[in-house]
């Protein structure tokens, strides 16, 4: 087993979920299934191999440049309002679960 | 006439023609919504007066005898992944139940601007992780070809609705194999172009290096003209590629006269059903006696597709969905008294157990001490996976593979198993993280008559030679 009911707790902690008792008990068997099987990614040597990330830097960038310089296509002057109006402020609010005409509204931040 | 039957050109040459109105195919799919998907479960939200207003419009271009853009009166679906401004939102989850988006996803105002009218929003596997569209939080989708069968996923409802003749074409989305897998299990077909050639704009994000949109449709014209009108740059998607779009209809009839394609024997192994295994020999007959070289080819490091896929996909989705914190939009839990309790509860309630195992797994990948021996180490192999690729497409102009291993299999199976479930994505996952184009077209059906799928898989911007010798395929 890898992962302990300790790990389990403190991932869900990390990812900002609760998870019931019956929630954990399936995570720490289902996680420890999923990653005995990816155990075997360490048959691989990749010690001379570079990560992937994406594949948007190997296709239309300029090849002869390095680093953001590749992505020259991407980039635009800066304009004052970009390349659409922000929303306006209703139409940003309007899918909130709770606001007032400004703001968001959450649960008190800070503890007294 | 069937107005439901229809393909994209046969649907807008009719409102052109005055033979039928926008508003009639519109109300006819409709009708045969209402009288199917009860049963099949392929919508979750109608938008009928933006399908109507749309119809409306096309009909007095029509009237007044203007040429008709390409989708024009077209009726067609989405995913419900990506946004519509104004028609409900909800990428299959209960977090997301009451989300009205602002705006609309590139692809959507795309096809909208071609013509397309759309229906309405389709079912999906929860934030689009899922093989069988059983981790819908609405309801599963059933296949239309056998209803005690699932239609894969997770973009099943767009796969239903094209194979039920309620949608002409769907717009989904594949991050493993979402759009391939349910089009090879609903018997229609399922393109997913290459990383970067659509925008991703407005699509509700899963994992951001791997997500795709396309379309699925009952023909391989109706997928080329869908391509043609979505693909190429756009400045709100910096990974959008700066690349021209050729015109993939008036590519499709050119000869496959001495294309050579790859065959690789790590597609024909354990697992695989017997009869998709014949039905796809059958296919690879048939492309040979179309003036095709068969090469036989090697990928070695396609056992790894699904472990490094798990790690990448779930380590990118943690992260993405962090967003949902019950604030700006989203689901909000009841009686929380901190800031922190309304994150979780909200969340806790929000999610379903596979959205939460992927969190789970993706936040454990990521965190510290693992990050190198499961996160950078699925980045490396994935380095690997796109070199097999690089190797075999010097040899071969496209290869060709079962979609999936088996054909669609019942709801529950495979429910209780997340790693059974993995592994029905094992023949669509490599091209997702290499980002390299493939599609799904039926080729046959097994003896109890449900669809198998046969995939071509191209070069990296190289859709016209799969379309085309898909094309090609299904009209031989």
């Amino acid at each position: 087993m890898k992962v302990t009911d300790k790990d389990v707790a403190y991932v869900a902690d990390l990812a900002n979920l609760e998870l019931t008792e019956q929630e954990r008990a399936g995570m720490l068997r289902d996680l420890n299934s999923i990653l005995d099987y990816v155990e075997r990614l360490n048959e691989l040597d990749t010690s001379e191999v570079p990560p992937m990330a994406q594949v948007s830097d190997r296709y239309g960038v300029d090849e002869s440049k390095q680093g953001g310089e590749r992505f020259a296509y991407a980039s635009r002057e800066d304009v004052l309002e970009g390349l659409r109006k922000s929303l306006p402020h209703d139409e940003a609010l309007a899918n909130a679960p709770d606001a007032d005409e400004d703001f968001f509204r959450v649960p008190k931040v800070i503890e007294r | 006439m069937d107005l439901t039957s229809l393909t994209i050109e046969a649907a807008r040459a009719a409102v052109q023609e005055r033979e039928t109105t926008a508003f009639a195919l519109a109300e006819a799919h409709y009708a045969r919504i209402k009288q199917e998907d009860g049963q099949i479960g392929a919508f979750l939200t109608l938008s009928k007066d933006r399908a109507l207003e749309q119809a409306d419009r096309i009909d007095r271009m029509a009237a007044e005898g203007k040429p008709l853009p390409p989708l024009g009166g077209v009726p067609v679906g989405i995913k419900d992944v990506m946004s519509t401004r104004g028609v409900r939102t909800t990428a299959g989850s209960k977090i997301l139940e009451n989300y009205v988006p602002p705006y609309d996803c590139t692809a959507v105002a795309r096809l909208e601007a071609a013509g397309a009218v759309v229906l309405g929003k389709m079912n999906c596997d929860e934030f689009a992780m899922g093989s069988s569209n059983e981790n819908s939080a609405y309801r599963p989708v059933r296949n239309p070809r056998d209803l005690s069968r699932v239609p894969g996923g997770s973009s099943g409802g767009s796969a239903a609705a094209v194979a039920a003749g309620m949608a002409v074409v769907t717009l989904g989305s594949d991050t493993g194999g979402s759009i391939r897998q349910p089009a090879s299990f609903c018997g229609v077909v399922g393109l997913m172009p290459t990383y970067g050639r659509v925008s991703r704009y407005g699509l509700i994000a899963f994992a951001s290096s791997l997500d795709h949109i396309g379309p699925l449709a009952k023909t391989v014209r109706d997928a080329a003209i869908v391509l043609r009108t979505i693909a190429g740059r756009d400045p709100m998607d910096s990974t959008s590629a700066d690349i021209p779009v050729p015109d993939y209809v008036v590519e499709l009839d050119k000869p496959v006269r001495g294309m050579k394609l790859g065959v690789a024997k790590e597609y024909f192994g354990e697992g695989l059903d017997h009869e998709v295994h014949q039905a796809v020999e059958s296919a690879i007959d048939k492309l040979r006696t179309l003036g095709c070289e068969i090469v036989p080819v090697s990928l070695p490091h396609t056992p790894y597709a699904i472990p490094t896929y798990y790690l990448i996909a779930t380590a990118e989705a943690s992260a993405n969905l962090a967003r949902f914190d019950g604030v700006r939009y989203s689901h909000r839990a009841r009686g929380v008294k901190t800031l922190s309790e309304m994150y979780r509860r909200s969340r806790d309630e929000g999610f379903g157990a596979e959205v939460k195992r992927r969190i789970m797994l993706g936040t454990y990948a990521l965190s510290a001490g693992y990050y190198d021996a499961y996160y950078l180490k699925a980045q490396k192999v994935r380095t690997l996976l796109t070199r097999d690729f690089d190797e075999a497409f010097r040899k071969v102009d496209a290869i060709v593979t079962p979609t999936s291993p088996t054909a669609a299999f019942r709801l529950g199976e495979k429910s209780n198993d997340p790693l059974a479930m993995y592994l029905a994505d094992i023949y669509t996952v490599t091209a997702d993280l290499a980002g390299i184009p493939g599609i799904s077209i039926p080729c046959g059906e097994t003896k109890e008559k449900l669809p198998i799928g046969l995939q071509i898989l191209g070069k990296h911007f190289d859709e016209t030679t799969i379309l085309r010798l898909a094309h090609a395929y299904e009209q031989g």
